[in-house]
């Protein structure tokens, strides 16, 4: 009975090979579309930021001569090099010859006497075929003799030669003010993963182990900050805490801006992440074990450590990891609180920005893609082993009520809604404030954005523009590439490795991809080139920024649907494309509109990868926050802040009543 | 093995030499089978022993590995389902739950040339032949699971395809339901007179509905055989054990094609096994005949022997009852007497009585090797 060593014999002759249907070449051509979507929209541009990162430029000084003549313009035939006036004169130290791909250096001061009145000619050239220098705008890269007078000799700039190494790298961590980053990065993602984790634990064991009221509003008021840009509570906390803040005092001395600033702005966003993910976790605790340790007369805070902590300890590390990672990689909010206090995401905005450094940004990129990718890994580990416990026969745990417990919970609820509400009141107050803190009569004036920096009004109309593309194609993308995925037949090594691809962008920090855009899209010697500065750049990257969640959404709807469709389909010899639109999106529908909805809702609010990316035409109201707060317009800002906050809200009202009203017209089956 | 008595004319389905290997584990081994026009045939076996690979290598949904599949006289070895022709119904039935009972079976009868109102005609002709003429505008899920089943049923059969696959299609109902609906899908594949393979493991269903039974196990085929063939001439002991009950007994094969079990030989029919063999002697327990004690024969070909009645458990129908007798060692006989039968003798638990074994109902069957 043994059939261990029967693989061996199977017989000689001829493997049958499937033939395969149109609808099978079409569903594989269809995924490869999509998958050829995904390298092209991400990991092409990461490869660009990857070889960026190891590409590294530098003056070689030795490669260019110099000749100077006497009063009269006559050259003695004395050449000088580059590199020994640099040794005489030491102008140019170690450090400045490391530069980036548009590094320019100017060579007037290898000579002591120069002025740009005398008489004096000088001559240079390049001494071999790689050098390169500019005169005025005119790009020299000959090795002929260039004669010049001395007015025109101080237009010359040296250009640096480009290599591949691991220079920029070495760079990076013998600065101290660039590498500090890190410690500063982990420090507060740390401490911000310590605290929200554990208010968010204590929020949702409330509401789910105790019998207090309005628990529906609190569940609303633990989602909302979902719904403005991770920016917000920092200005929030620039009105309390600030220089002129209200409850400055509070602090005791100490200054908002920093590391305070950013963590207490960090709970507040990643607050509604946290709670989703361990509420779901205490929601699958079995109400048997809890019996279990009643009838063993266990005490509550042994049924805590034994039964609850257990029970949720997936949900509470998946939790720390999302929280982790979200910290780490936001850019709004530390450029908005930080001040000195620097960090990896706001560097890579500074080098890329500011110094025009893309070299270096790339390397920061790189070191921020580590943890990052890190804690998702660890993340998605967790999650697999959540899933299992679900899958396990529970039965859902009703609290009993206790006056106690629930009057705690009701003021610790209480306290932790005073503090979302009030960082948005506080925002909206301070938009409506004519000049804080001189004059506190109301007023609609931080309201017109068209007087401020950051693209007026036309930035908002912009923001929504982007979020209901990025709705529409991104969620037709995902679920069509979902469908793909989940349905071909064979071709398992295709499917895994676009599984594998639909869940990288979840691990890729928004500036990074952000950035690794511009290196891609931005070379012109890229045919997609025409897009950059357009607002499809902007679609493209935050449907393939947002992919991941989007992608698992549609993959678990779809594993609901019986997994005989298909067959049945095509027994019946139709199109697998008629039982797409017929059966499958139908079904799917509430899922469809949830990922359309979680698409805007980002795309409203994004500021990190699109930083990089807008043009003045394509400004967007996120970024119009940022711009503003930057330019002093805090209460603009402010007001511009909320006017998202207030959109995705109105966004999400009506996502729901169509969800109701699409879910009554078309999914009447469910109803018996 | 058994001879084909199918009562088919001419061959419709044909698998010949089919091999399907999953990684190193081998669903199917070297399985031919034909199957003849209008034939209802079923895969008989345990979980796991391939009858639904089998099944799924018919319709081009999981392609074999190796060997041939003829439909018709047409070859379908590597052709796609849509390619293929059949029709196919699931344990799961695989109703579309967004479209209406109409709207489902008319699935397949969309682009095929059809007016609206053939389609409509078709539909309502189908929905008759089931049963269930005036659920049409109702959803799937506001049916009983017998009533889907037999939607699915008339979705499958809607474009008169030339063969019929059913995947457990009774599993998931309640046992009254599926007595009920086994019948219903007897008479209407009689009625169409469509060659259909279903799948079970569920050997009363089998029994009770196929024309052929295909018996299965460890992906091979064990005995091919009508209902009544692989009940009452097993082919070996997997088959004997598995439809239905078997007593068996560790036996050798004495002189004359005797089975020897410890002093007593008892006539049994024929088999093949030479003087000296050992083997399992095997009898169905309602095949054991009850005698009062006492009762005696001469004849050396009719096995009287003398037991103990153990235990009497109340089935409904009969008594099942264990035997005891001191030459089977430690293990007991279980015997199925009618009610009657139980009146008649006054049959009691601790009773003494004589138990006939019928010569020509005593098997015997080669020794499964040490497992």
């Amino acid at each position: 009975m043994a059939d261990v060593t029967d693989y061996a014999n199977l017989p000689d002759g001829p493997v049958v090979k499937g033939k395969l249907s149109r609808d099978d070449i079409m569903m594989r051509g269809g995924m490869l579309v999509i998958a050829l979507y995904l390298v092209v929209t991400l990991a092409f541009p990461l490869y660009a930021m990857l070889s960026k990162s190891f590409s590294t430029f530098r003056f070689d000084l030795s490669q260019y001569e110099f000749q100077v003549s006497d009063e009269n313009g006559v050259f003695d035939g004395t050449v000088l090099n580059g590199a020994e006036l640099n040794a005489q004169t030491g102008v140019i130290d170690e450090a400045e010859l490391s530069t980036g791909s548009d590094g320019r250096i100017g060579v007037t001061g290898f000579f002591p006497d120069f002025s740009f009145r005398s008489p004096v000619m000088y001559q240079i050239r390049n001494t071999s075929d790689q050098g390169r220098f500019l005169v005025g705008s005119t790009l020299q890269d000959g090795t002929d003799w260039v004669t010049l007078d001395s007015n025109t000799f101080r237009r010359v700039q040296l250009r640096p030669v480009k290599s591949t190494g691991f220079d920029n790298f070495v760079n990076y961590f013998s600065t101290p003010a660039l590498f500090n980053s890190i410690k500063n990065s982990l420090w507060i993602a740390v401490v911000s993963t310590i605290v929200t984790v554990t208010l968010a634990f204590w929020f949702a064991y409330a509401l789910s182990r105790s019998c207090m009221r309005f628990k529906g509003v609190f569940r609303l008021i633990a989602m909302a900050p979902i719904l403005v840009p991770s920016l917000l509570p920092g200005i929030a906390l620039v009105y309390l805490f600030g220089n002129q803040g209200m409850i400055k005092e509070l602090l005791f001395g100490a200054s908002i801006y920093g590391p305070i600033g950013i963590v207490i702005g960090s709970i507040f966003f990643t607050f509604p992440h946290a709670f989703i993910i361990i509420s779901t976790a205490l929601a699958i605790s079995d109400a048997r074990l809890y019996e279990a340790a009643a009838s063993l007369r266990a005490t509550r805070w042994r049924t805590f450590w034994t039964v609850t902590i257990p029970g949720a300890r997936y949900g509470l590390i998946s939790a720390a990891f999302v929280v982790f990672n979200l910290v780490i990689t936001d850019f709004g909010l530390p450029k908005v609180i930080g001040g000195q206090f620097n960090v990896l995401a706001v560097d890579i905005y500074k080098q890329v920005i500011g110094q025009q450094n893309f070299e270096m940004g790339a390397v920061v990129s790189v070191v921020l893609v580590i943890p990052a990718i890190f804690a998702f890994a660890i993340d998605r580990l967790v999650q697999s082993k959540q899933v299992a416990l679900l899958s396990a026969r529970s039965v859902p745990y009703q609290p009993q009520p206790n006056k106690r417990t629930d009057t705690l919970s009701f003021i610790y609820c209480t306290l932790v809604g005073l503090f979302i509400v009030g960082i948005l009141a506080v925002c909206q107050f301070a938009a409506l404030i004519k000049f804080w803190p001189y004059d506190l009569s109301l007023s609609l004036n931080n309201y017109q954005f068209d007087k401020m920096d950051g693209g007026g009004w036309g930035s908002y109309y912009n923001s929504i523009k982007l979020g209901l593309l990025t709705a529409v194609f991104g969620t037709a993308i995902v679920f069509f590439g979902a469908y793909l995925v989940e349905k071909t037949k064979g071709f398992k090594t295709g499917r895994a490795l676009f599984q594998m691809f639909a869940m990288l962008p979840m691990a890729i920090p928004g500036m990074v991809l952000g950035l690794a855009y511009i290196f891609f899209f931005n070379n012109p010697s890229n045919p997609l080139n025409a897009i950059y500065g357009t607002m499809a750049i902007l679609v493209i990257c935050s449907v393939t920024h947002f992919y991941t969640v989007s992608h698992l959404t549609a993959v678990t709807a779809l594993k609901q649907m019986d997994r005989e469709f298909e067959s049945v389909s095509a027994s019946l010899k139709q199109p697998t494309m008629k039982l797409f639109s017929r059966v499958t999106v139908p079904v799917c529908l509430p899922s469809i509109l949830d990922i359309s909805i979680y698409l805007f809702v980002n795309a409203m609010t994004t500021v990190s990868a699109v930083v990089f990316l807008y043009s003045p035409k394509t400004s967007l109201a996120s970024i119009a926050v940022l711009n503003m707060d930057d330019a002093g317009d805090i209460a603009p800002a402010a007001a511009m802040g909320m006017m998202i906050f207030y959109t995705n809200a109105a966004a999400r009202i009506i996502h729901l009543i169509v969800s109701k009203g699409v879910l009554m017209r078309t999914q009447a089956w469910r109803t018996r | 093995m058994i001879q084909d008595t199918a009562i088919g004319q001419k061959t419709y389905l044909s698998i010949d030499k089919l091999w399907k290997a999953f990684g190193s584990f081998l669903a199917l081994k070297d399985i031919s089978l034909d199957i003849n026009d209008g034939e209802f045939v079923c895969f008989l076996g345990p979980s796991g022993c391939g009858k639904t690979t089998l099944l799924r290598a018919i319709a081009g949904l999981d392609l074999q590995t190796k060997g041939t599949v003829m439909q018709d006289g047409r070859d379908v070895s590597n052709l796609p389902p849509s390619e293929r022709d059949f029709g196919i119904v699931f344990q799961s039935y695989a109703l579309f739950p967004n479209l209406t009972i109409e709207k489902n079976i008319a699935f397949g009868l969309e682009n095929t040339g059809r007016s609206k109102s053939e389609i409509a005609v078709r539909v309502s002709e189908l929905l008759d032949l089931v049963g269930l003429p005036d659920q049409g505008s109702k959803y799937p899920a506001q049916l009983s699971g017998g009533q889907q089943q037999r939607i699915a049923l008339a979705r499958a059969i809607a474009t008169k395809p030339g063969l019929l696959l059913l995947d457990e299609p009774l599993s998931a109902l309640d046992a009254k339901v599926r007595v009920h609906l086994r019948h219903e899908i007897k008479e209407l594949q009689r009625k169409l007179g469509v060659t259909t393979v279903m799948v079970t493991h569920d050997q009363e269903e089998a029994l009770a509905m196929a024309d052929r039974i295909v018996v299965m196990n460890h992906g091979v085929i064990e005995q091919v055989g009508s209902p009544t063939e692989v009940y009452r001439e097993p082919a070996n002991l997997f088959v004997a054990d598995f439809i239905g009950e078997m007593n068996q007994i560790e036996s050798m094969v004495a002189k004359g094609g005797r089975l020897s079990v410890g002093e007593k030989t008892f006539a049994c029919h024929p088999h093949p096994f030479p003087d000296g063999t050992a083997v399992i002697a095997a009898i169905r327990p309602e095949d054991i005949i009850p005698h009062e004690d006492g009762y005696t024969s001469e004849d050396p070909n009719r096995n009287c022997i003398d037991v103990l009645l153990n235990e009497m458990e109340f089935l409904g129908s009969f008594w099942r009852c264990r035997l005891q007798n001191e030459r089977f060692g430690q293990s007991e006989l279980i015997a199925d007497f009618s009610i009657n039968a139980v009146r008649r003798l006054g049959l009691g638990e601790g009773r003494k009585m004589v138990i006939e074994l019928p010569t020509d109902r005593l098997m015997a069957f080669d020794r499964p090797e040490a497992i």
